[in-house]
């Protein structure tokens, strides 16, 4: 008798700035689509992104980060992640990332990056269509 | 090694990864749940269980921070288990109970899981009692679960904390809250958080006049602590009676023994009704009365109970 498996997201914010409205509104949109969503809470470092996503053993990542530390911090947080043996966790990304440091982030295993003016609907079936598989 | 086996290891030995993945499987009820958590079962009943419960924004999480450190600083492990609720329309949750915690998050004598209620009622979810397994058997000197913000009834925490904390906050309530009978009743500790505040004596006073009215006779008298969990005044104290409390349990070998066999006799009732209500359902099932009766309901010829009734009924006598 399974109860079937719930769609586990860590949403997080990396860094120094305090601008979590857009944290929220995603994490508010995931949790409406029937996903258990997990918030760090501001100004949080790499380590403890990483050690949270692995003790609350979530699916998916979602990094929101506005202070422009990303080329610094999201390879500090793939790095880790990989260390930990969590690379099957779906990352993806949203806040301000200029257009030019996408590729590169992608590069580093962050899977998509959603910028201003994404709509919810569009976040929520990204995860959904892309959902890692994990054992 | 199969991967539970290689999971039970893991969670055996304290494995932060191992300790994930099993608290997953028994939350999702996956096939292998029955088997890891009898294979870890014996290795259970070391760590203190303590449950933490009381109206959303009396504290909670916030207390549980500064009460994790104070046994950090007397060099215990620690494990949380913090509920918050999953929404009946949804089914989705929002789990923000860590967000008070997030300092703790690197300490490797510290384990913090966020779990959905589910739509268990009570104020846990049905897989709470054995994460809180999980953690002990991993070697946690102390397993703390938080409730989701309960109101009067939920009382569900009995079955999994030998120690049970109940937080109040000052303003919400008079002395007539105090007397009514379900999670008032179940306290070992009263605690009254913000006691900075206005009227957090006055509080503390309803309490204590509540426990003068009672006649239980002998054994533990629940203290009423306040409590500021934002800067921790009050913590040291409140540890100082979860460790007596503790003593209390462990020295009295009766009181002990009575409250292992309530929790034993709660925990195999529970399991039975369970299977019982599961073996039912599926025979009703099979037999095509539920759908039959199902029909009927819609097209208004008779209501629900009655209708169970009148299933349950014919499936005991056939059983």
């Amino acid at each position: 008798m399974q109860d079937g498996r719930k769609i586990r997201v860590l949403i997080a914010k990396p860094g120094l700035d305090s601008h979590d409205r857009g944290a929220k509104v995603v994490a508010r949109a995931l949790r409406d689509a029937g996903m258990e969503v997990i918030y760090t809470g501001l100004r949080q470092t790499a380590e403890q992104i990483v050690e949270t996503a692995l003790q609350e053993d979530v699916d998916v990542i979602g990094l929101s980060i506005l202070s422009g530390a990303h080329k610094t911090l999201f390879p500090r947080i793939m790095g880790l992640l990989k260390k930990q043996g969590l690379t099957d966790v779906m990352v993806f990304a949203g806040g301000i990332i200029p257009e030019e440091d996408v590729s590169e982030m992608k590069r580093l295993g962050i899977k998509e990056i959603f910028g201003p003016g994404t709509t919810t609907e569009e976040i929520i079936r990204y995860v959904t269509d892309n959902l890692p598989k994990r054992d | 090694m199969t991967k539970t086996e290689e999971i039970i290891n893991g969670v055996l030995n304290g494995d932060r990864k191992s300790i994930a993945k099993a608290i997953t499987i028994i939350e999702n009820n996956m096939p292998e749940a029955q088997e890891l958590i009898a294979q870890i079962f014996p290795h259970t009943g070391k760590a203190h269980v303590i449950g933490l419960t009381g109206a959303g924004g009396a504290g909670k999480s916030t207390l549980i921070e500064k009460i994790v450190r104070e046994y950090r600083r007397k060099g215990k492990t620690v494990g949380v288990i913090a509920v918050d609720p999953t929404s009946p329309f949804t089914g989705g949750a929002f789990l923000g109970d860590r967000i008070r915690m997030q300092e703790l998050a690197t300490d490797e004598g510290v384990y913090i899981r966020s779990m959905a209620t589910r739509n268990y009622a009570g104020g846990i979810s049905k897989a709470t009692k054995d994460a809180a397994k999980i953690l002990d058997a991993a070697g946690k000197d102390v397993v703390i679960v938080e409730t989701v913000g309960a109101g009067q009834s939920e009382v569900e925490i009995v079955k999994v904390a030998q120690t049970i904390v109940v937080m109040h906050a000052p303003g919400l309530g008079d002395e007539i809250q105090a007397i009514k009978a379900g999670i008032m009743e179940i306290a070992d500790i009263f605690v009254v958080n913000k006691a900075d505040r206005e009227n957090a004596d006055k509080t503390a006073m309803d309490i204590q006049a509540m426990l003068q009215m009672s006649n239980k006779k002998g054994g533990w008298k629940p203290p009423v602590l306040k409590t500021v969990a934002l800067t921790g005044e009050g913590v040291p104290e409140l540890i100082e009676k979860l460790e007596e409390h503790r003593c209390f349990l462990e020295g009295d070998v009766e009181c002990r023994e009575s409250l292992l066999k309530t929790k034993a006799e709660a925990e195999l009732l529970e399991a039975i009704k369970e299977r019982i209500s599961r073996a039912l359902i599926d025979q009703l099932k099979r037999e095509g009365k539920f759908d039959e009766l199902l029909q009927e309901i819609l097209k208004k010829k008779i209501d629900p109970a009655s209708a169970a009734e009148k299933l349950v009924k014919k499936a005991i006598k056939n059983a």
